[in-house]
């Protein structure tokens, strides 16, 4: 049973039967963390690496992490690439439709703080951080795909050690 | 025909419109007309039988000096196969120059391109707009005496 061999040392078994027992915390926060749906959102080179990251090869699916065409049913965005002044803004109000908790992931130089752009990019916004709060940074030009899935799996990390009750995003 | 031949036609046909011609440089020679005379200068290129410029390749701003910035049509002929080089210099004070949309469609886009980053005004153009730059961006970011804004709807430009 997968929910078992996930859970196998937060939980406590009966010998018996069907009877398991783990706190709600444990249980939400599998849940959570094995369905991160991500905006269907891509803005430059890096959004290439994200897309070899779903293809087979890396298969992102088998994370749970599946694409949504719709800002409303999303847990986290991938800001894969330059963020221009103007797609800030856009940016900015896709940010506020999703629900929380979300989760934004900055993949590569550029979103991270302008890159190549940082000193005569006079139209590109140096770092996302400016506008939205970001929870994993992501370093490389661009990331490999494995950078990818390891920036993902601390976002597993940080889903896994939050607390439903105690509200600590 | 050549750049040389090209201007001579022309300038048999408008005389002073055609201000200069460039031939010994290391790029593509050109031809200099006055702002003016744009409008039925590239009419003539594509209509007149020997020249038949059906195609605008390229339309770009140039800063061209310190007083000045440049238009700068590349045409082509698919008909004839021979192109050619056409620069409009205008003052950085009034650099206002009569479209040439209606004579090449292609031109909407490449002259919204050139308001954006240079600020030269296209007039009787059917949709002057930034087409870059968002559309309360200030300043015209490929002129060399330009300088980036502080702030963008309350985000911090420079570094």
């Amino acid at each position: 049973m997968g929910l078992l061999n996930k859970l196998d040392n937060r939980i406590e078994q009966f010998e018996s039967g069907n009877i398991i027992i783990t706190s709600v915390d444990k249980l939400l926060n599998y849940s959570r963390l094995s369905s991160i749906w991500q905006m269907f959102f891509g803005l430059a080179c890096c959004a290439i690496e994200m897309m070899a990251t779903s293809a087979s090869h890396y298969d992102l699916d088998r994370f749970g992490i599946i694409p949504r065409p719709s800002p409303r049913h999303c847990d986290i965005i991938l800001i894969s690439g330059t963020v221009t002044l103007k797609m800030a803004t856009r940016i900015k109000r896709l940010y506020d439709q999703m629900p929380a908790p979300k989760y934004i992931l900055s993949m590569g130089s550029c979103s991270n703080s302008g890159g190549p752009y940082w000193e005569h990019g006079y139209h590109v916004l140096k770092g996302i951080d400016r506008v939205i709060p970001v929870d994993v940074y992501v370093p490389g030009c661009p990331p490999r795909p494995e950078a990818l899935l390891e920036g993902l799996l601390k976002i597993q990390e940080k889903i896994r050690n939050q607390s439903t009750y105690k509200k600590t995003i | 025909m050549d750049a040389k031949e090209i201007f001579d036609k022309l300038k048999s046909v408008f005389e002073n419109g055609i201000t200069d011609l460039k031939v010994d440089i290391p790029i593509d020679p050109y031809i200099a007309v006055s702002s003016d005379v744009i409008n039925a200068v590239s009419l003539f290129l594509r209509d007149e039988e020997s020249l038949q410029f059906d195609s605008l390749s390229c339309l770009s701003g140039v800063d061209f000096d310190k007083d000045n910035l440049a238009v700068v049509y590349h045409l082509y002929s698919f008909a004839l196969n021979h192109k050619v080089c056409i620069k409009v210099i205008l003052p950085k004070e009034k650099p206002e120059v009569n479209t040439v949309c209606d004579v090449w469609a292609t031109a909407e886009w490449h002259e919204r391109e050139a308001y954006d980053m240079y600020g030269i005004i296209f007039l009787n153009h059917p949709d002057l707009r930034r087409i870059l730059c968002p559309e309360d961006w200030e300043g015209f970011p490929l002129r060399k005496d330009y300088k980036v804004q502080e702030f963008y709807n309350g985000m911090k430009v420079p570094y």
